[in-house]
């Protein structure tokens, strides 16, 4: 069939390298494994001039990988067989908590950047997809959690797994008080209006008694078959640190929204969303439903929010309204654009820049706010479309539209 | 006589005080191609935007053959078989050209969950299909920009961009296409170009329907049964572009005679 050849065809342009499948799969395993060592470093290294070493070694390492073509060669293989490379990286995370697995405080900031990692593809859904701008992810994110503390205390018979998705679903149907306000309104007033509910949330937590007001909630830790997360791992499998597990699931949370958010870009879903970000009018004149895909991607990015928030949570222990700022929304704004806005494979460097430098370095810490202020305003000035900008869609691996 | 398609009574659009189109009556017949003339201002591009429902008509009507649908929304609009193309391109830039072909095919789009997400198997044969569509279809317009499926918009040319909008508008196999003003920003060359391949589709495709919106008056004689001339939103002449061209009011309009 002439469509198949079509479809199949490879990524078109002078950048065509052949490559076997074997070559392929190797070329992915460097690359992924070269991404492991580096997150390892970032990770267990503590001195702030080892890190900062790393952060220097690091562009000029990237900048001799590009010059050698090897990025571009990564990047296509990783085109061609994404699922081989998504295992990989799954594989390649789970050996690196494993190596960790005596390193409370490492593990703590994995998990924290792999749970903002499925918040900010929520935020990619919402932002890159369909162009709505979320300034309340940490509300929904909260609402995930709080939902989380109260349903975990009344129900203990329910498995928890089912409680982290009512959760979710807690997440989104709350989110879904926002719907018409936002359907109303346009650009920076359905913003305004996100903001505007993250501060209402946040001051219906401190005056709610039964929410616990300032003093927040204690949550109980996740079990599931029987097994309580929040005690040490056992030590016939080794031994190691509670939050072994719950990198271990926020691992898992992280690869399943970043598969639900590649499926969507790859399909209608994503077409129509894009459509309707880019021009409204024209989209309507060709029978798409604007405000159908505006709730769609609305209500999906908040469900990812809460799923993590539950999970956060349930790692904490305890959770207060003053967990979920304003500032920790913009924070994660912040993370998609300095990755590339609607790229969903770039908002895992951006999370890890974003939320593990300022733990490593003191004076970053204090002046946090500040200086990603600065970072925001430098990409939006000399680089708009983020560290690593969106390609074209891919439906489908090897094809390149 | 072939049969009408399209017909409004009294159409008025205002914008505060100001009628953009006033009591318009206008006719169009099964297979025709209406050049639809006038000043800069004249409610050309209203008229469009009334009868693909962004602006709601102040009153009269819009009768779809005998179905009025007067007030209807774009969606609704697309789905009863008119498309358009704008003045200024109103392409998805940062999209590839295939994307923006299937999003003119919307109607013939599967949106279930189902057969988006979880059956890729069938999203694949779906896939193929719309390409195979998209492709014959920029083939038979211009066989270079078929090559050039699977490239951004923004590499395009010009008159590339024109193509890609037009198909765009086609793809769905509407009953009537607007067409507003695609000689904008091209040579009178590109312009000829592109209307020998609208012909060419136009008689393979004998039921549509055309309005063209045109400033060039040499293509409009060449390519419409009738013309229809506004001023001040208004209908100031209709008939054979020979006898419209000839009318004193319509050179009035046009060239500031007295």
């Amino acid at each position: 069939m002439a469509a198949n050849g079509l479809v199949g065809r490879p990524v078109s342009g002078a950048s065509l390298i052949h490559m076997s499948q074997l070559k392929t799969q190797l070329v992915i395993l460097v690359g992924i494994f070269l991404s492991v060592i580096v997150l390892y470093g970032f990770l267990y290294l503590e001195r702030e001039w080892e890190i900062g070493l790393l952060l220097v070694a690091l562009p000029v390492a990237i900048l001799f990988l590009k010059r050698a073509k090897m990025l571009s060669e990564y990047q296509q293989a990783a085109r061609l067989m994404p699922r081989f490379t998504l295992i990989s990286f799954l594989v390649g995370v789970l050996v690196l908590i494993l190596l960790l697995r005596h390193e409370h405080f490492a593990l703590l900031m994995l998990t924290t950047v792999l749970l903002y990692v499925t918040v900010s593809l929520g935020l990619t859904i919402q932002f890159g997809f369909a162009g709505l701008v979320n300034f309340a992810a940490i509300a929904f994110f909260g609402i995930g959690a709080y939902s989380m503390a109260v349903l975990n205390h009344h129900f203990h018979a329910v498995p928890d797994v089912l409680i982290i998705l009512f959760s979710g679903f807690a997440a989104a149907l709350l989110g879904a008080l926002l719907i018409l306000p936002i359907l109303r309104t346009r650009g920076h007033y359905a913003a305004l209006i996100t903001i505007a509910f993250g501060i209402l949330l946040r001051t219906f937590l401190e005056v709610n008694d039964v929410l616990g007001g300032p003093q927040g909630l204690k949550v109980n830790g996740l079990e599931i078959l029987g097994w309580n997360f929040s005690d040490s791992f056992p030590a016939e499998l080794g031994g190691g640190s509670f939050y072994m597990a719950y990198a271990i699931a926020a691992l898992l949370l992280a690869v399943g929204a970043y598969l639900l958010t590649r499926l969507i870009e790859a399909s209608w879903f994503g077409l129509n969303m894009d459509s309707v970000r880019l021009d409204e009018v024209a989209s309507a004149s060709f029978g798409i439903n604007a405000p159908r895909w505006k709730i769609t991607a609305f209500m999906v990015g908040n469900f990812l929010a809460g799923l993590a928030g539950a999970i956060y949570a349930a790692m904490s222990g305890f959770i207060a309204p003053a967990s979920f700022n304003f500032a920790d929304s913009l924070l994660l704004v912040s993370i998609v654009l300095l990755g590339g806005i609607g790229n969903a494979v770039a908002v895992i460097p951006a999370a890890l820049l974003i939320v593990v430098l300022p733990e490593k370095f003191q004076v970053i810490q204090e002046y946090r706010l500040l200086l990603f202020g600065i970072v925001v305003i430098l990409i939006l000035r000399y680089r708009p479309s983020g560290l690593m900008p969106r390609g074209l869609r891919q439906y489908f691996p090897g094809n390149s539209a | 006589m072939k049969p009408t398609v399209l017909k409004t009574t009294d159409l008025t659009v205002s914008f505060g005080g100001l009628k953009a189109l006033n009591g318009l009556n206008f006719e169009l017949f099964e297979g025709q191609f209406l050049g639809l003339i006038g000043p800069n201002g004249s409610g050309k591009t209203t008229f469009f935007n009334a009868l693909t429902g962004i602006y709601r008509p102040a009153s009269g009507n819009i009768f779809l053959h005998d179905k009025e649908i007067t007030g209807a929304s774009p969606n609704k609009v697309y789905g009863y078989g008119i498309t358009r193309t704008f003045q200024r391109l109103r392409l998805a830039t940062s999209l590839s050209v295939l994307d923006n072909l299937i999003i003119g095919n919307q109607r013939n789009l599967n949106f279930s969950i189902w057969r988006n997400i979880l059956d890729r198997r069938y999203f694949k044969s779906q896939l193929e299909e719309q390409t195979e569509m998209a492709a014959s279809l920029l083939r038979r317009f211009s066989p270079d920009l078929a090559a050039l499926l699977f490239n951004p918009v923004s590499s395009l040319s010009m008159i590339d961009r024109r193509r890609v909008e037009v198909c765009r508008a086609l793809i769905s196999e509407p009953k009537i296409l607007l067409l507003d003003e695609p000689s904008a920003g091209m040579t009178p060359d590109e312009t000829r170009a592109l209307m020998d391949e609208l012909q060419d589709w136009r008689a393979q495709h004998p039921t549509l329907s055309t309005i063209l919106i045109e400033h060039e008056m040499e293509l409009i004689n060449k390519v419409s049964d009738t013309c229809v001339v506004l001023n001040y939103g208004e209908k100031i002449a209709e008939g054979p572009y020979s006898d419209v061209s000839n009318n004193p009011s319509v050179r009035a309009a046009y060239l500031g005679d007295d």
